[in-house]
C-alpha cells in the first residue's frame, strides 16, 4: 500500500452476464475489464482515455463503490471499494455526463441543498458552498429555479455543482461535457483546472471520448480498450513515443472496393497504422509510417489502386495518433466502421 | 425546507447518518407527493379516490345484504376497508421509489455514491404516502360515520390501543415495503408497482372484507402470519368497542395478547428487512443491474 496513491486498482476485472434468452447453462458472458493495473497518485488529474464500450465506465462505478468487481481489488484512498464503503463515499463524488437526471420538482438549490444534507453537511456550508458554486459555473440566478425548467445543459452543470458539493477527496467525473456545448464545455473544464488548482491534495478520475479534451485536463492518462489497459503515462510522453515515427494525413482520390487483406495499405512495408474514411468524393487517409521515406511506397500503392494525391499533410502526433498506434483504429470510429485499419486490426 | 433545516440542525440528529438521511428522505418524498400543480388533484388522489372505493363496497354491500346497513358486520367491514388504505399506501410508499429514483427521476446512482443510508432512505420516502394516507383513512371514516351512521363515538374510542396498534401495524407495513423495495432493487426490468399487487393480493387474507373464518382452514395461516390481520383486528376494537367482539375470527385473545403478537411480528419484519436490504443491495452491486434502467 502506498499513501500517496489516491486509486489503486490489482488486476481489476469485471464480467457481466448478459441475460438473453431464458435458457439455462448458456448465460453469456462479457467481459468488461481484464486484469486492470491502475495507480493514480493523490493530487493528479488522470484521464481515462477509451472507445465506446471500453470500460471506462465500468472502471468508475466500481471505484464509487456503486459495482462489484468481479476479479482483483480496488482502492480508493487505500480505502476497500467492496469492504469500505462507508468511509469511501465520505470522500468521494461522481459526476456523469450527459446526466440530465433530478428531481424535476425541486429547484436547483433544493436539490443541492437536500445532497449536501445527505452528505452531512451543515445548513450554513451548505448554503454557502451552493452560492459559491452555483456563481462560479454561471448559473446564480437559477438557484430558485425548478430543475424541469432547466435545459438540459444547464441541469447537467447543476449535477456538476453537486460533485464538489461535499468538497470530496476524490472526484470521479464520467465524461463531464458530454453533450455540452462548446462555451458550457469550456466552463466546466476551466473549472475543474481551477478546483484542482486550488486544492493541489484532491485527486479528479475523468473519462472522455474527446483526444482534445483529454490532452488539455489530464496530467497523466491510460487508454484503454476492451476491458484492457493499453497505456498509462502524461499525454506529452505517449505522444512522444511517436516522435520517430511520420504522421501524415492524405487526402486521394476514391480508392474504390476493399481490396484483399495483402493488397491494403497496411500491407505497404514500413506503414504501421492506417485509418481509411471514404467521403464522398474522396478518402481520406490518416497514417503513421515508421520512417518518412516509405510515403514513396504508399504513392505508388495508391496510384496502383487507380487512386491520385489530392492533398498531404505531414503533423505531430496527436493523442490520437497515439491511439491509433495502439488500438488500431480511430477513436471515434465505431467499431462498425468499414474503415480498412479498423478491419485490418479486427 | 422551512421545518427541516432546524430539524436537520439539531446536533443530535446531525451526528445520526439514519435520521438525517430519514428526515432528509421525508422532506424529499413530500415534496414529490405533495407537490401537485393543482390542488384539486390532489383532493382527487388522495380524498375522492379512497373514499369512492370505499362506496363502491358499500354499494355492494347492501345489495347483497338487502341494504343492512345497521348489522354490526357492515361497521366491521367498513372499517376494515378505510384502514386498509394505509397498507398499499405505506408499503408502496416505501418500495415504489426503488423504481422512481432509478427509473423516472435517474438519481439512484447519485444517491448511492454519497453517504447517506440506504434502508433509512427508503424509509423516509414513504413518509410522505403515510401522512396522505392517514388524511384519506380519517376521511373515509369520518364520511361513514354521516353518511351512513358508523356506530362510532368519538368519546369510546380506545385511543391509547388505537395509536399503539396502528404504530405498530404501520412499522410492519413498512418493513414489508422494504423487503418489497430490495426485490426491486434486484429486479433490472420491471414495471408495475409489486407494492401495490401484495396488499391487493393480501386484501382477502387479513379479515380487511370478512373474518378469517369464512375462508377455508388451509388458507387462513396466510392471514395469520401477516401482521394487518392484528392490526385491524386491534383498531377495530379500539374503535368500535364491544361491538367488535361479534367477530370469531381472534376473539379468543386479549387486547394484550394481540399488541403482544402484533409487536412479536413487526419486530421480526424489522429484523428481517434490514438484512434483506443489504442483501438485496449487495445482490444488485454484484450482478451491476443496481443503477440500470429499464429503458438500458
Ligand atoms: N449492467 C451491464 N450489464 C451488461 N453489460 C454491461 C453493463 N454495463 C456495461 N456493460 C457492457 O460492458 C462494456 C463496458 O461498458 P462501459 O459502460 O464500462 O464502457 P465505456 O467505456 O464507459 O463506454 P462509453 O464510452 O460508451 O460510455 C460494454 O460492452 C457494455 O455494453
Ligand atoms: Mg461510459
Amino acid at each position: 500500500m502506498d499513501t500517496n496513491l489516491a486509486i489503486q486498482t490489482k488486476d481489476l476485472g469485471r464480467v457481466y452476464r448478459l441475460r438473453g434468452p431464458k435458457r439455462k447453462g448458456d448465460a453469456k458472458q462479457l467481459v468488461a475489464l481484464d486484469g486492470v493495473n491502475l495507480e493514480v497518485r493523490r493530487g493528479e488529474l488522470f484521464g481515462l482515455l477509451g472507445p465506446n464500450g471500453a470500460g471506462k465506465t465500468t472502471i468508475i462505478k466500481i471505484l464509487a463503490t456503486l459495482l462489484l468487481p468481479t476479479s482483483g481489488s480496488a482502492l480508493v484512498e487505500d480505502l476497500d471499494v467492496t469492504r469500505d464503503v462507508q468511509e469511501i463515499r465520505r470522500r468521494i463524488s461522481m459526476v456523469s455526463g450527459g446526466e440530465t437526471s433530478g428531481y424535476g420538482l425541486l429547484t436547483v438549490e433544493e436539490n443541492l441543498w437536500m445532497f449536501a444534507r445527505f452528505y452531512g453537511l451543515d445548513n450554513v456550508t451548505a448554503r454557502k458552498r451552493i452560492d459559491s458554486l452555483l456563481e462560479v459555473v454561471g448559473i446564480a440566478d437559477r438557484k430558485r429555479t425548478k430543475i424541469s425548467d432547466l435545459s438540459t445543459g444547464l441541469r447537467q452543470k447543476m449535477n456538476f455543482v453537486r460533485g464538489f458539493i461535499s468538497d470530496p477527496n476524490v472526484v470521479f467525473l464520467d465524461e463531464p461535457t458530454l453533450g455540452l456545448d462548446v462555451t458550457a464545455a469550456r466552463d466546466v473544464r476551466g473549472f475543474v483546472k481551477q478546483w484542482m488548482h486550488d486544492h493541489p491534495d484532491r485527486t479528479v478520475l475523468l473519462t472522455t471520448h474527446y483526444m482534445a479534451e483529454a490532452d488539455e485536463l489530464c496530467d497523466r492518462l491510460a487508454i484503454i480498450d476492451r476491458g484492457k489497459l493499453l497505456a498509462c503515462d502524461s499525454p506529452h510522453s505517449l505522444k512522444h513515443r511517436l516522435q520517430q515515427d511520420a504522421i501524415f494525413n492524405l487526402k486521394v482520390g476514391p480508392l474504390g472496393p476493399r481490396p484483399s487483406r495483402d493488397a491494403m495499405i497496411e500491407a505497404v512495408p514500413g506503414v504501421r497504422q492506417a485509418t481509411v474514411v471514404e467521403q464522398n468524393g474522396h478518402t481520406e487517409l490518416n497514417l503513421i509510417l515508421a520512417q518518412e521515406d516509405v510515403l514513396s511506397d504508399v504513392l505508388a500503392h495508391l496510384t496502383r489502386r487507380g487512386s491520385s494525391l489530392i492533398s498531404l499533410e505531414k503533423r505531430e502526433p496527436t493523442l490520437e495518433d497515439v491511439f491509433i498506434d495502439l488500438v488500431g483504429r480511430r477513436l471515434d470510429v465505431d467499431t462498425s466502421h468499414h474503415a480498412e485499419g479498423e478491419h485490418a486490426a479486427g | 425546507m422551512s421545518i427541516t433545516r432546524p430539524l436537520l440542525d439539531t446536533p443530535f440528529i446531525r451526528r445520526s447518518n439514519h435520521l438525517r438521511t430519514f428526515i432528509t428522505a421525508s422532506w424529499l418524498g413530500w415534496q414529490i407527493e405533495s407537490n401537485w400543480a393543482d390542488p384539486f388533484l390532489f383532493a382527487v388522489y388522495s380524498i375522492v379516490r379512497p373514499v369512492t372505493s370505499v362506496l363502491i363496497l358499500v354499494v355492494m354491500y347492501s345489495v347483497i345484504t338487502n341494504g343492512a346497513l345497521q348489522e354490526p358486520i357492515f361497521a366491521y367491514i367498513y372499517l376494515g376497508n378505510a384502514l386498509y388504505i394505509l397498507v398499499g399506501q405505506v408499503i408502496t410508499g416505501v418500495s415504489w421509489s426503488v423504481i422512481d429514483d432509478r427509473e423516472h427521476y435517474r438519481t439512484l446512482r447519485q444517491l448511492y455514491t454519497t453517504p447517506m443510508d440506504g434502508y433509512s432512505y427508503l424509509m423516509g420516502r414513504g413518509v410522505a404516502r403515510l401522512i396522505i394516507g392517514l388524511i384519506s383513512v380519517l376521511i373515509t371514516i369520518g364520511f361513514g360515520m354521516v353518511a351512513f351512521q358508523l356506530p362510532i363515538s368519538i368519546g369510546t374510542i380506545d385511543w391509547l390501543m388505537l395509536v399503539i396498534s396502528t404504530v405498530l401495524g404501520v412499522l410492519s407495513l413498512a418493513a414489508i415495503g422494504m423487503v418489497v423495495g430490495s426485490l426491486t432493487l434486484m429486479l433490472a426490468r420491471h414495471f408495475w408497482s409489486l407494492g401495490d399487487a401484495i396488499s391487493g393480493a393480501l386484501y382477502l387474507f387479513t379479515g380487511a372484507i370478512f373474518p378469517l373464518d369464512v375462508l377455508p382452514a388451509w388458507l387462513r395461516p396466510i392471514g395469520f402470519a401477516f401482521p394487518v390481520t392484528y392490526w385491524l383486528e386491534l383498531a377495530r376494537r379500539a374503535i368500535l368497542g364491544p361491538n367488535a367482539a361479534k367477530f370469531p375470527t381472534l376473539s379468543g385473545f386479549s387486547d394484550l395478547e394481540l399488541t403482544g403478537i402484533l409487536a412479536a411480528i413487526t419486530l421480526a419484519l424489522l429484523v428481517f428487512s434490514w438484512f434483506f436490504y443489504r442483501w438485496a443491495l449487495h445482490r444488485a452491486k454484484e450482478n451491476g443491474i443496481f443503477d440500470m434502467e429499464t429503458s438500458y
